[in-house]
């Protein structure tokens, strides 16, 4: 008779998750039991929305210190708690634009809403998970669902080619992943951040050629779920597919979660290795941002542009990465949360124009727009701006921090790549805006079918990216409270 | 180092006994290939068409639950034997493990997974 | 009652929004009466703050609301903070109490206008911008009070902007202030530099701990680049061009902005940054000098000017300058004391002078005026009392305020200010009164069409007329001689070094204590002689002033002319630039250089971006086959790379 424990877990701080799980399964359930009736599923978003404002009500912690559970695997800080608000505002976000969306393309099942909740878990595992492990099955959770729901239009090829070319690819890095956790446990006999940590400080650095394997092959398999270039290759082929909803949510969400998990793998288990990691992110980085760009500029479908500028973002994102100290941890989690705003928003407005079938989503479609439908144009062209980073919107105060934090570590070569990219990108955004006031309409624009959920979910976007904008210091102040506890 | 030596030594007898004896049957042995002698298989039924058939999907839909619920179920081991230890507590997690299954099991079942038209 | 200091600004920052929103489907009623109404409470307000500011110990009178944080980079950091003490509750009360009245005046004055919401709108963002100028209590803030009240004044200068001479003046009064706001805001970063603070508090109290020398350099950089600020915004020598053009606005716009407050607020800033002022003697002179000067130079262009408004808006200009010659010679108080004075006679003058064009159907040249007192008797009573205020007669406001000056330039600077600034003050009493005679005394000029509409303005145009009499007849006796309660209240704010020195001085024996009462004297003397000589010259005998334009007939044309300056920046800035700028800056530079290389990079990149397309063949292999290559990369880095 062996002597097996339970491992302490304090039930505060998985509460969220749980709240979310139980009411991931509550959709499928009153789904199952309603359908029947196959009228509108109207009621499946207002438990969805429930749930996510329950888990973020409860998605709480002692202030300044982090709360571990679960033998030390699972950690509940303030940096979880931001990026856990990040996950649950975008997926709140995702539940509004899909509404209409989803039954105008006819797709309406409850296993929609009950994927995206789930894999909302498998993201707040990624930004708790203090070992290598947890991590992973978070980012299993999150993947398996986001690859189900990026197939979620059946009767499209295009949909099944772009779900089932995301799982392959998906499948290929996540072994790189595991692998590099194998190698990487091999040499430290660790997997938990810490250990690993010291283990390396332990050693005074890293030499050992396995572990650094290890630490390559991780960034790898993280590098692929944030699409970084030369892991982004299924980015614009599954974005293009994808429900444009989903699309919206894989954008902000599983992007944050990959930066999450990144960030606290290389910060907090290979801290003292920055030396061995950043010319890896630094080259990833100027990849990343350039080809992002340069493609970016040479698309005529807007889901596409939007895929390659949300590769090119990634790349900004890795500058505050190489960067490393507290103004690029805390510039990542304020831009992620820009990001989740004016992303999002962009594409809620390319739900409310397109048409069945996804038609309609031609960047030369949005010519005269903004006569025909001023506030839609006027709330995309501050998106636009935003996303090129033109004050006062929360995208340049995103860029500005990540750049500054950029030079205070004294990479200021990649800093001015980076504002050259900027420049790069301010190209085809701004040619959205001129094409929407300045061009007259190729065709006819069909009556606009408004949800008012929809409307809400432009109004917080629009509200955020201004708010952001103009006063950024308050939510800086939580960011750089946040930063502290991946020391 | 040394203390692997006869390992080595082990390694080279082996692989020289092998190449030694492959390399003489090769040399001393008589061939005669007939078409008999070359076809895969000498004895047997003929094969009857091709083995690239197409499954129904519902097979796989049905090994898939059961691979699930198999391995759900496999959990109930460990946790059978360590009961005693785990007290209530353990019980009581159980207890919500299997809720969440028989949530699983009743969501297949009126989802129409279970049927096979 | 101090904390409600944030609504002050917010009310009229509402009408704005509304207005400003749904102005075109309100109706004309509800669009004026919600203008004059956020103005209206603002004042009450503004009045409530006073009397807690009254509550206070006098040393005490200091209140900061912190609002938000607003800018945080690195060790700089800026608060949206207002500041409540002595000086800008004054500011507040002239602001929003001249400025309730001037509203009330639009409602009727802008009744015909097709533009009515977009006018309000635009008055009320002003009077909003303006509140944030005097409230904040530090510079970034204040700077952006600065600019918007720039903006807004470019708004409404250009509000007829079908008309092409008011848009061309909305631009030059644009250009003109950016001209000095960059020396403004490269101030605002040396003092940024120097304190490592644009809190006003932070900044002065470092000043007054001595750190800095007397005359240091940085200071009187810093002083100098605010002053150049002031110029602009004040249209001071050399920057003053653009506010005579200004008056293509609306007249209440001439009032409110280009007479009683926006000119004002370089007064207000040097005002306020007394304490860094009074460090660098160098800048103090230049300030004195600048200002009597303009004083002098304004005024002498303001004798021979016939367009109505362009007499009113030289003699603002010059009377700016009495302001700054007092901020110069270091009776801040004095200056803000005619600061005040000047917003209720100016005010008054402008919109009198309004009535009258509205009366005359839009005519403005006092050629075709004359003879209009017994049809327009309220407008003329009180332009009346605007003229004899500014022309210092007591004991109407402008005597108290201006003599205050001449005295304070006479016994803190020297003979030369006060023999200047005295000869300005008896042009300034012969050109107000040229103007009044030549239009309501004399024979009528004006054309029969106008004269079958000539009328007198409605009540609400006139009743704000009325008021403004009267705060032009009683103003100066906050500031009276002896019992001077504005000095009293300013005094923690502009220091003792207001003139209770200079009192203390005086009856020390040092001049003599007859010498404030001699001064009084001969300033009333200055202005009726003044009158008496545009008596002679408009009443008596109509003939003489034509006849002494013949005979000094080059400095008749030169006046006329307003000294070509306008003309000589024509030659010396504009045009060169403008040669510079097409044939260099743009032919060469913009077009071939940068329109090139981005051209020639866009397609650079364009080309790229074509390229680069292709390897997006949608084959899965590939994809796998660039992680591939991607891996190998990261592992032959991470391992061989070190």
């Amino acid at each position: 008779m062996t002597n097996v424990s339970i491992m302490t877990f304090n039930i505060l701080s998985i509460l969220p998750i749980l709240i979310l799980s139980g009411f991931g399964m509550i959709v499928l359930l009153v789904d199952v039991l309603s359908s029947r009736r196959l009228g509108e599923k109207n009621l499946l978003a207002y438990i969805s929305l429930i749930g996510i404002i329950l888990a973020a009500i409860f998605a709480r912690s002692p202030a300044g210190t982090t709360l571990f559970s679960f033998n030390e695997s699972f950690a509940i800080d303030n940096y979880s708690l931001f990026f856990n608000f990040i996950f649950l505002l975008s997926t709140g976000l995702t539940i509004l634009i899909s509404h209409s969306y989803i039954k105008r393309e006819e797709i309406n099942h409850g296993e929609y809403y009950a994927l995206i909740l789930f894999s909302t878990i498998g993201m707040m595992l990624m930004a708790a998970g203090a070992d290598l492990l947890n991590i992973f099955i978070g980012l299993e959770v999150m993947s398996i669902s986001i690859y189900i729901l990026t197939g979620f239009k059946r009767s499209k090829l295009i949909s099944n080619e772009a779900s089932l070319k995301y799982f392959l690819l998906g499948a290929f890095a996540t072994g790189f992943l595991l692998y590099g956790i194998s190698l990487v446990y091999g040499s430290t006999g660790a997997i938990n951040l810490k250990q690993i940590a010291s283990f390396i400080a332990s050693k005074g650095g890293i030499s050992d050629p396995v572990l650094l394997m290890g630490m390559g092959l991780i960034i790898i398999g993280l590098g692929f779920k944030v699409a970084s270039v030369p892991f982004h290759a299924w980015v614009p082929d599954v974005y293009e597919g994808a429900p444009t909803a989903i699309t919206a949510f894989m954008s902000v969400g599983p992007k944050a979660a990959g930066f999450a998990a990144f960030l606290r793998i290389l910060i907090t288990a290979f801290g003292s290795a920055h030396d061995e990691w950043q010319k890896i992110i630094y080259i990833l980085a100027i990849l990343t941002m350039t080809t992002g760009n340069v493609i970016a500029i040479a698309q005529t479908n807007i889901k596409r542009m939007l895929a390659y500028s949300s590769i090119a973002h990634a790349g900004y994102l890795l500058i505050a990465l190489v960067s490393a100290n507290d103004m690029g941890v805390s510039g990542t989690l304020f831009y992620m949360l820009a990001y989740t705003f004016m992303n999002i928003g962009a594409f809620a407005i390319v739900i409310v124009l397109s048409r069945k079938g996804d038609e309609f989503i031609q960047i030369n479609d949005y010519a005269g727009l903004g006569f025909k439908h001023p506030l839609l144009a006027l709330a995309m062209t501050l998106f636009m701006f935003s996303m090129a980073g033109v004050p006062p919107t929360a995208g340049f105060v995103g860029k500005f921090y990540i750049f500054s934090a950029a030079i205070k570590s004294g990479y200021i070569g990649l800093a001015v790549i980076g504002v050259i990219n900027s420049v790069i990108s301010v190209y085809y955004y701004l040619r959205i805006t001129v094409i929407m006031y300045m061009k007259e309409p190729t065709r006819e624009f069909a009556p606009l079918t408004i949800s008012p959920l929809i409307v809400a979910a432009i109004a917080i976007s629009v509200i955020g990216t201004l708010h952001l904008g103009i006063f950024p210091s308050k939510v800086m102040e939580i960011a750089q409270q946040a930063t502290l506890m991946l020391k | 180092m040394i203390h692997y030596l006869p390992i080595l030594i082990l390694f080279i007898v082996a692989v020289g006994f092998a190449v030694t004896n492959i390399g003489l049957s090769a040399i001393l042995g008589r061939r005669k290939p007939t078409a008999e002698k070359l076809s895969p298989y000498e004895c047997g039924i003929n094969p009857v068409g091709s083995a690239r058939e197409r499954f129904s999907v519902k097979f796989y839909l049905i090994a898939m639950l059961f691979v699930i619920f198999d391995i759900e179920v496999v959990f109930l081991y460990p946790w059978a034997v360590a009961f005693k230890s785990l007290s209530l507590f353990g019980f009581i997690e159980m207890l919500i493990f299997l809720g969440i299954l028989l949530i699983c099991y009743f969501y297949i079942w009126k989802r129409g997974g279970l049927e096979w038209d | 009652m101090l904390n409600l200091v944030a609504l002050i600004l917010l009310f009229p920052l509402i009408g704005t929004v509304i207005n400003g929103l749904a102005g075109k489907r309100l109706r004309k009623e509800t669009v004026g009466y919600l203008a004059c109404g956020a103005i209206g409470l603002s004042f009450l307000v503004s009045f409530m703050v006073f009397i807690g500011l009254l509550q206070l110990p006098p040393d005490e009178r200091l209140f900061e609301k912190h609002l938000f944080r607003w800018i945080e980079s690195g060790s700089f950091i800026s608060a949206a903070a207002l500041q409540v003490d002595p000086l800008s509750v004054v500011m507040i009360l002239v602001i929003t109490g001249v400025g309730f009245l001037i509203h009330l005046y639009s409602i009727g004055y802008m009744h015909h206008d097709k533009g009515y919401h977009r006018y309000f709108c635009y008055l009320n963002l002003f009077v909003f911008s303006m509140l944030l100028l005097v409230l904040s209590n530090n510079f970034l803030l204040m700077f952006i009070g600065w600019e918007a009240v720039g903006l807004c004044s470019y708004l409404l200068i250009g509000f007829w902007f079908e008309k092409k001479s008011a848009s061309d003046a909305a631009k030059k009064a644009f250009v003109v202030n950016r001209v000095g706001d960059f020396g403004f805001a490269l101030g605002i970063m040396l003092i940024f530099l120097t304190f490592h603070s644009i809190d006003f508090t932070e900044v002065f109290s470092a000043v007054s701990h001595g750190n800095f020398e007397k005359g240091s350099f940085t200071v009187t950089m810093i002083t100098l680049l605010l002053f150049i600020g002031a110029t602009g915004k004040s249209a001071q020598i050399p920057l003053y061009t653009w506010l005579p053009d200004a008056m293509e606005g609306p007249t209440p716009v001439s009032a409110l902005i280009h007479a009683a407050t926006m000119v004002t607020a370089g007064v207000y800033m040097i005002a306020r940054c007394n304490a860094l002022y009074l460090l660098s003697p160098f800048t103090m002179t230049v300030v004195a000098s600048i200002g009597v000067i303009t004083a002098l130079f304004a005024a002498s262009v303001g004798l021979v000017q016939n367009d109505i408004k362009r007499v009113l808006a030289y003699s603002t200009i010059s009377q700016l300058g009495y302001m700054f010659l007092a901020c110069g010679v270091g009776a801040f108080t004095a200056g803000v004391f005619h600061l005040m004075t000047h917003a209720f006679f100016k005010a008054l003058l402008f919109l009198a002078s309004g009535s009258v064009i509205h009366a005359l159907s839009g005519e403005q040249d006092i050629r075709k005026m004359g003879g209009l007192k017994p049809h327009i008797p309220v407008t003329y009573k009180t332009f009346l009392i605007g003229t004899v205020a500014i022309a210092g007669i007591p004991p109407f406001a402008g005597f108290f305020s201006k003599d205050e000056i001449l005295l304070e330039a006479l016994v803190r600077g020297n003979f030369i200010y006060w023999s200047l600034g005295a000869f300005a003050a008896l042009l300034t009493a012969f050109y107000m009164f040229r103007l009044l005679f030549m239009t309501f005394h004399g024979e009528c000029r004006v054309d029969h069409h106008a004269m079958e509409h000539l009328h007198e303005s409605p009540k609400n145009m006139t009743l704000p007329l009325v008021a403004l009499a009267g705060l032009s007849f009683v103003g100066g006796f906050f500031g009276i001689p002896g019992a001077n309660a504005l000095e009293h209240f300013l005094a923690p704010v502009l220091g003792g070094h207001g003139h209770t020195e200079v009192r203390g001085a005086v009856s020390a024996g040092h001049h003599g204590a007859w010498l404030p009462y001699l001064m009084m004297v001969i300033s009333t003397a200055i202005a009726l002689v003044g009158i008496f000589l545009a008596y002679q010259m408009y009443i008596k005998k109509p003939g003489l002033s034509k006849k002494l334009a013949e005979r000094f007939r080059l400095i008749h044309k030169l006046l006329l002319n307003k000294y070509y300056v306008d003309e000589i920046y024509d030659a010396i800035f504009i045009n060169p630039t403008k040669k510079i700028s097409t044939q260099v800056l743009w032919k060469v530079i913009d077009v071939r250089m940068i329109d090139g290389s981005v051209n020639g990079i866009a397609w650079l990149v364009g080309r790229i971006g074509s390229v680069l397309r292709h390897l997006q063949t949608g084959y899965i292999r590939n994809y796998a086959f660039y992680i591939v290559v991607g891996c190998i990369l990261i592992i032959v880095l991470a391992v061989f790379g070190r």
